[in-house]
C-alpha cells in the first residue's frame, strides 16, 4: 500500500520529508500522492458496491416475473446504484488521478492547498457512510431515481433529509477538490509551463473543475428545496402552493448534464495522454483538443432540457435545445478525429492501457451516436425513458468514463508504485471487461426501441431474452472486475521494476516520466529545466 | 514567486471561486420566482396570469377558438369538481363567464386551492381573466356545493393558428396545512 | 445446455438483427422485438421515418470512422517495422472535419423540426379525452359531446397478471395472456378520428406512451400537457407508464382498444345505458347472499390483486382482510376505508357503485370465515361519503 520511497535513492534525500507511519498517516496527510491513493481506492470500493446493486437489478431483471426483491426495493437498488456510480465512484477516481498527476505534470512539489485537499477527501467516506446507511431507515432509501423528482421523491421516508445532507457534503467535497485543481493550475506551473503546454488531462481537469464550481452549487440549492418544501411548508416544487414540479427538473438539470461531461472530460484528457504514447506520435491537433474541450464546456450550460423533451415545453424550446445539443456532436467529433490521426502512421503495440484507450474510442463513439440520434427531439419522444436511454448513457459511462479509468490505472500504475503489473493479467481484464460490457449493455438498445420502459423491476415477456443476455453480461462484467482489483494488489506488492519512464519514448510525453518510479515523495521540489519542458509535445 | 506571495495568491483566487460557487448557489434559489416570471410571460408549463381586471378589447368575430374546460381533484380529496360546460366557442377579445362547482362530499369542512394550468402551454399568456377563483383558499362546509366562476378573455394578439385550447383547474387538499397555520 | 443454446441463438440473432431492423417492423415478439415500430399514427410513421434516417446516417458515419481505425490497427503496428510519422497538425483537414458534420447535422434538423411541427399540432382534433394518472393505474374521461362524454373509468393491470407479478407467485408470466401489458378496463377510442389527449396526474408524475402511437408525455399534477393521436387501423394497442412513479411503475400498463367508428359508437351507447343502470335503486334491500355473490365478484376484480384471493394479504405489505381488524370491527370505518382509502390503499369512490361497495364490504365481512353476519345495503353507503 505505502508508496515505497525508501529504496529509492532520488527519493532518499527527502526522507525527513517522507509519510508518517501507520494509520494517522493517512488521516492527517496533505501529501497530493496520499490523498491521490486514498481518492482511488474510495473509487474502486465503491466500484464495486456500486457494481454489487447493479447486479441485484441485472439479477432481478434475468428473467420476467419477480424473483428476489420488492419493486420498492429495486427502486433503491437503481436509485443508489447511480448516485453512488456517479458520486462515489467515478468521481473520485478522477479526483485521485488528478491530485496524483496534476503536480507532477505541471512540474509542482504539491497541490495548492494541502489541508483543504485533506478536508475534500475525509468528507466522503462520511457521506457514503450516511447514504448507505439511508437503506436501514424506516422507509428505506431514496427510491425515486438519481435524478430524485418531486413529487415523488417526497414520499421518502427517514431517509430524505439524510440523502439530501449526503448531497451537500459530496457538493462541498468536489467543489474543494475543483478549487484545489484550479489554484494548483493556474498558480503551481513550473516556469516555461504554459497554458498551451499542458498536457490534455490538466486541460480537461481545469475545465471540468470550472463546471462543477458553477452546477454543484445549483444542485445542492435544489435539493434544499426539496428539503423545505417536505419539512417547512415552501411549495418550491408543489403546484398546490403556486410551484411547479418541472422548475426541479430545469435546475437539476442545469447541474445534470453539465455532471455528465465532469464524468466524461477527465476521461478526454487521459485517452489523450495514452494514445500518443503508444502510437509513438504526438497528439494531433492540440489546441483544436483544448478548444473542443472548452467548446464541450460551454455548451453542457445550454442544452441541459433535452432531458426533458417529454415534460411539455413549448415547440421553440424544444426546437432550441435540439438544435443546441446537435451542435455538441461537433467538437466531439473533433476530438475522435483527433484521436483517429493520432494512431495514422504511429508505430502502434498494444499494451493494456492502449487496449483500454482504443476500445473507449470505439465504444464511446456508439454512446455518441445513440446520443447524437436522442438529441433529435421527436425522435425522443419515443426514445425518452426507455432501455434506449439506459443503454447509451451507460455506453458513454462505462466503456466511455470507467475504461478511460482502467485505461489511466494501468498506464499509470508502474508510476506509482514502481513495478510493472501483470501484463497478462491486465489483457485478461481488457478481453473479458470489453466482450462482457457489450453483451450487457448492447441488447438493451433493441428492448428500449421494442418498448420497455427503463426503470421497471419485471417486464413484459417479449424482452425476456435480451434481458437474459443482458444480465449474463453484466455478471461476466461484475466478476471480470476482480482481477483488475487483483492485478492493482499485485503490483503494489512487487514485480519487475519500472524504469522512471516506463513507455518506450514516454518522456516526450509528459514530465511526470521525469521523475524516479514511484516518484519522490515531494513531486518537483525543484522546478525541472526548461529545456525539458519545452521538448514536451 | 515566493512561498508568501504564492499564498497571498492562492488566497485571493481561492475566494474569487468560492464568490462564484456562493452566487450560483442563490442563483439556483433566485431563479425560483424569476422563473415565475419567465414561464407566465412566455406561457412555459401552462401557468396562467393571476386575475387582473377587465379591459375593453377589439372583438374579433371572425375569428372563433374553442376553448375546453377541465377539472381535476388531486389526490384523494374528496371533492365533486366540474365545469358548467365543457366546451365553448369564443371570439377574441369578448369576455366570457364560466362556472365551475364544487362539492364536499366528506363530512369535514374541507380547505383546497386550486391551480390553473392552460394547454397548449404557450397559449396561457394570451388567456387573460377577470375573475378566478384559482390560488386563493377555498372553503367547502361538508356536503355543500359551491359555485365558482371564471371570467376571461382570449387577447385578440393570439396566433392565428390557435383554433383550440384548454382551461383545466386542478383542486389540491390544503386542509391540514391551512389549520396548522391557523393553529 | 438449455441457457447455453438460448445464449448463442442470442448472439447470432443480435448479427441477424441488424439487418432485420432495415425492415422496419419492430413489432414483432421474442427476438423480432429489435426496432422502433413503425407505429399505426402519422406520426409514429413520421417518428419511425426520422428514426432510421439518423440511424443510418450514424451507420454511415460509422462505417468511415471505424474503417479508417482498424486500417491504422493493421497498418500502423510498431511490430509491422513502420517508423512514426512526425506530423502533428493540418489545418485544411481540421476544418474539414469540422465543416462537414456540420452540414450532416443541418440536413438532420431540417426533417426533425419538420416533424416537431406536427406533433404539436392538436389543432381541430375531433374529440378530448383526459387521462390522470394515480400511483398506480390510469383514468380515463371522455370529453366531447356525442363521443361518449360522461364515460368515466379507471384502468389499472389486469387481475391475472397482477396475481402472477408477485414476488414469489410461482406463476410462471409465460403462461400469462399479455403480461403485464394487459388492463381491466382498455381505453376505447375510434379509428381514423383526430383524438386529443389531455394528460395531467393526481399524485405524482406519470408519463403516458404508446409507442405505437409515436410519442410519450409527462402527467403532471397540477398542469395540463397534451398530444394527439389518429389511429388508421383499428386493433388493439399497448404501452406503459414511462416515468419512475414509484413502488408500482412497473404495473400500470396502457391498453387502447381502436374500433371503426360504428362499432365505437355501439361501445359508447352500451357504456352510457350501463352507467344508467348502474345508478342503483336506493329502496331496495338485497339479502345476505345476494350481497355476498355481488360482492364476491367485486372483491376478485378489485381487491383480490392485493388483499390475495383468499383475503390473506401479504404479510409486510397487504394487509389480510381475514380476521381483520376493520372487517370485524364498525361497519362505519369499514366503509370508509374502503371509500376514501388510506396510505397505498386507494380510494374507491369514484371507482365502486353504491351496490358494489355495499357488496364488497359485505362479502369482506362474511367472507373468508369472518362470519361476522351483518350486512351493508347501497342505501347506506351514501350517508358514508
Amino acid at each position: 500500500m505505502s508508496v515505497a520511497t525508501h529504496d529509492d535513492a532520488h527519493a532518499h534525500d527527502h526522507h525527513d520529508h517522507g509519510p508518517a507511519k501507520g494509520f494517522m498517516r493517512w488521516v492527517t496527510t496533505t501529501n497530493h500522492k496520499d490523498i491521490g491513493t486514498l481518492y482511488l481506492i474510495t473509487g474502486l470500493i465503491m466500484f464495486f458496491v456500486g457494481g454489487a446493486m447493479a447486479l441485484v437489478i441485472r439479477a432481478e431483471l434475468f428473467e420476467p416475473g419477480l424473483q428476489y426483491v420488492d419493486p420498492h426495493f429495486f427502486n433503491q437498488m437503481t436509485t443508489l446504484h447511480a448516485l453512488i456510480m456517479v458520486f462515489g465512484a467515478v468521481m473520485p477516481a478522477f479526483a485521485g488521478l488528478a491530485n496524483w498527476m496534476i503536480p507532477m505534470m505541471i512540474g509542482a512539489p504539491d497541490m495548492a492547498l494541502p489541508r483543504m485537499n485533506n478536508w475534500s477527501f475525509w468528507l466522503l467516506p462520511f457521506s457514503f457512510v450516511m447514504l448507505a446507511s439511508t437503506l436501514f431507515m424506516d422507509g428505506g432509501a431514496a427510491a425515486a431515481g438519481w435524478t430524485l423528482y418531486p413529487p415523488l421523491v417526497l414520499q421518502t421516508g427517514n431517509a430524505l433529509p439524510f440523502t439530501v445532507f449526503t448531497v451537500h457534503m459530496l457538493g462541498m467535497s468536489s467543489i474543494m477538490a475543483a478549487i484545489n485543481i484550479i489554484v494548483t493550475v493556474f498558480n503551481m506551473r513550473a516556469p516555461g509551463m504554459t497554458m498551451m503546454k499542458l498536457p490534455l488531462f490538466v486541460w480537461t481537469w481545469v475545465i471540468t473543475a470550472f463546471l462543477l464550481i458553477a452546477v454543484m452549487p445549483v444542485f445542492a440549492g435544489a435539493v434544499t428545496m426539496l428539503l423545505t418544501d417536505k419539512f417547512f411548508g415552501t411549495s418550491f416544487f408543489n403546484a398546490a402552493g403556486g410551484g411547479d414540479p418541472v422548475l426541479y427538473q430545469h435546475l437539476f438539470w442545469f447541474f445534470g448534464h453539465p455532471e455528465v461531461y465532469i464524468l466524461i472530460l477527465p476521461s478526454f484528457g487521459i485517452i489523450s495522454s495514452i494514445i500518443p504514447t503508444f502510437s509513438r506520435k504526438p497528439l494531433f491537433g492540440y489546441a483544436s483538443m483544448v478548444y473542443a474541450t472548452s467548446a464541450i464546456g460551454f455548451l453542457s450550460f445550454i442544452v441541459w432540457a433535452h432531458h426533458q423533451y417529454t415534460v411539455g415545453m413549448p415547440i421553440a424550446g424544444e426546437l432550441y435545445f435540439t438544435y443546441a445539443t446537435m451542435l455538441i456532436a461537433v467538437p466531439t467529433g473533433v476530438k475522435v478525429f483527433n484521436w483517429l490521426a493520432t494512431m495514422w502512421k504511429g508505430a502502434m503495440t498494444f499494451e493494456t492501457p492502449m487496449l483500454f484507450a482504443i476500445a473507449f474510442v470505439v465504444l464511446f463513439t456508439m454512446g455518441g451516436f445513440t446520443g447524437l440520434m436522442m438529441s433529435i427531439s421527436p425522435a425522443d419522444l419515443q426514445y425518452h425513458d426507455t432501455y434506449f436511454i439506459v443503454a447509451h448513457f451507460h455506453y458513454v459511462l462505462v466503456p466511455g468514463a470507467v475504461f478511460a479509468l482502467f485505461a489511466a490505472a494501468y498506464y499509470w500504475l508502474p508510476k506509482w508504485t514502481g513495478h510493472m503489473y501483470d501484463e497478462r493479467l491486465g489483457q485478461l481484464h481488457f478481453w473479458l471487461t470489453t466482450i462482457s460490457v457489450n453483451i450487457c449493455f448492447f441488447p438493451q438498445h433493441f428492448v428500449g426501441l421494442a418498448g420497455m420502459p427503463r426503470r421497471i423491476p419485471d417486464y413484459a415477456v417479449q424482452f425476456a431474452e435480451f434481458n437474459a443476455m443482458s444480465s449474463v453480461g453484466a455478471f461476466v462484467f461484475g466478476f471480470s472486475q476482480l482481477i483488475f482489483a487483483y492485478v492493482i494488489y499485485k503490483a503494489i506488492q512487487g514485480g519487475e521494476k519500472a524504469t522512471s519512464e516506463v513507455w518506450e519514448g514516454a518522456e516526450a510525453h509528459g514530465l511526470e516520466w521525469h521523475l524516479s518510479s514511484p516518484p519522490p515523495y515531494h513531486s518537483w521540489t525543484e522546478a525541472p529545466p526548461k529545456e525539458i519542458i519545452s521538448d514536451l509535445h | 514567486m515566493d512561498n508568501k506571495e504564492l499564498q497571498k495568491a492562492n488566497a485571493r483566487l481561492v475566494w474569487r471561486i468560492v464568490a462564484i460557487a456562493v452566487l450560483m448557489f442563490g442563483l439556483g434559489f433566485a431563479i425560483a420566482p424569476y422563473y415565475d416570471a419567465v414561464c407566465s410571460y412566455f406561457g412555459i408549463s401552462g401557468r396562467v396570469n393571476e386575475a387582473s381586471s377587465e379591459q375593453t378589447m377589439q372583438v374579433d368575430a371572425s375569428r372563433e377558438i374553442s376553448v375546453e374546460f377541465v377539472s381535476v381533484v388531486n389526490g384523494q380529496m374528496p371533492l365533486k369538481f366540474r365545469a358548467e360546460t365543457s366546451k365553448l366557442k369564443v371570439n377574441p377579445g369578448q369576455y366570457y363567464t364560466v362556472n365551475y362547482y364544487a362539492e364536499n362530499t366528506s363530512d369535514k369542512k374541507l380547505v383546497g386551492r386550486a391551480v390553473p394550468s392552460i394547454s397548449p402551454a404557450w397559449l396561457s399568456a394570451f388567456l387573460k381573466k377577470a375573475e378566478c377563483f384559482c390560488f386563493s383558499e377555498q372553503e367547502f362546509e361538508p356536503h355543500k356545493e359551491r359555485k365558482m366562476p371564471v371570467r376571461f378573455v382570449i387577447d385578440p394578439a393570439v396566433q392565428a393558428d390557435a383554433k383550440e385550447m384548454t382551461l383545466s383547474y386542478t383542486f389540491f387538499d390544503i386542509t391540514e396545512k391551512s389549520q396548522t397555520i391557523k393553529n | 445446455m438449455k441457457k447455453t443454446l438460448q445464449l448463442l441463438t442470442s448472439l447470432w440473432s443480435v448479427i441477424w438483427g441488424v439487418a432485420y431492423a432495415e425492415t422496419g417492423s419492430g413489432t414483432g415478439v421474442g427476438w423480432g422485438a429489435l426496432n422502433l415500430p413503425a407505429g399505426a399514427t402519422p406520426l409514429s410513421h413520421d417518428i419511425h421515418d426520422l428514426h432510421m434516417t439518423i440511424l443510418w446516417i450514424c451507420v454511415a458515419i460509422g462505417v468511415i470512422v471505424y474503417g479508417i481505425l482498424i486500417y491504422s490497427l493493421i497498418h500502423h503496428r510498431k511490430s509491422k517495422g513502420v517508423e512514426p510519422a512526425k506530423f502533428h497538425e493540418n489545418t485544411k483537414l481540421e476544418i474539414l472535419w469540422t465543416i462537414i458534420p456540420f452540414v450532416i447535422l443541418i440536413a438532420m434538423a431540417i426533417p426533425a423540426t419538420k416533424v416537431m411541427i406536427k406533433v404539436y399540432d392538436t389543432n381541430e382534433s375531433e374529440m378530448t379525452i383526459k387521462v390522470t394518472g394515480y400511483q398506480w393505474k390510469w383514468r380515463y374521461e371522455y370529453l366531447t359531446d356525442g363521443l361518449g362524454k360522461g364515460i368515466d373509468f379507471f384502468s389499472s393491470l389486469d387481475a391475472k397478471s397482477n396475481e402472477a407479478r408477485q414476488l414469489g407467485s410461482k406463476i410462471d408470466p409465460t403462461t400469462v395472456e399479455h403480461y403485464l401489458l394487459n388492463v381491466d378496463n382498455p381505453l376505447v377510442i375510434p379509428a381514423n378520428k383526430k383524438i386529443r389527449i389531455l394528460l395531467t396526474a393526481a399524485d405524482v408524475l406519470h408519463a403516458w406512451w404508446v409507442p405505437e402511437f409515436g410519442w410519450k408525455k409527462d402527467a403532471i399534477p397540477g398542469f395540463v400537457t397534451d398530444g394527439w393521436i389518429k389511429v388508421e387501423q383499428p386493433g388493439i394497442y399497448r404501452g406503459q407508464c414511462a416515468e419512475l412513479c414509484g413502488r408500482d411503475h412497473g404495473f400500470m400498463p396502457i391498453v387502447v382498444v381502436v374500433k371503426p367508428e360504428a362499432e365505437y359508437k355501439e361501445w359508447v351507447a352500451e357504456q352510457l345505458s350501463k352507467k344508467e343502470a348502474n345508478k342503483v335503486d336506493l329502496s331496495k334491500t338485497l339479502t345476505l347472499d345476494e350481497l355476498n355473490t355481488k360482492g364476491k365478484e367485486v372483491y376478485a376484480a378489485n381487491c383480490a390483486a392485493c388483499h390475495m384471493p383468499e383475503g390473506e394479504g401479504m404479510a409486510g405489505t397487504f394487509p389480510a382482510i381475514k380476521g381483520s381488524k376493520v372487517a370485524l370491527g364498525p361497519i362505519a370505518d369499514h366503509v370508509k376505508l374502503v371509500l376514501h382509502g388510506k396510505a397505498a390503499m386507494p380510494a374507491f369512490k369514484d371507482q365502486l357503485n353504491d351496490l358494489e361497495t355495499a357488496a364488497v364490504v359485505t362479502y369482506q365481512r362474511n367472507g373468508f370465515g369472518n362470519n361476522k353476519g351483518d350486512s351493508v345495503q347501497p342505501a347506506d353507503i351514501q350517508a358514508y361519503k
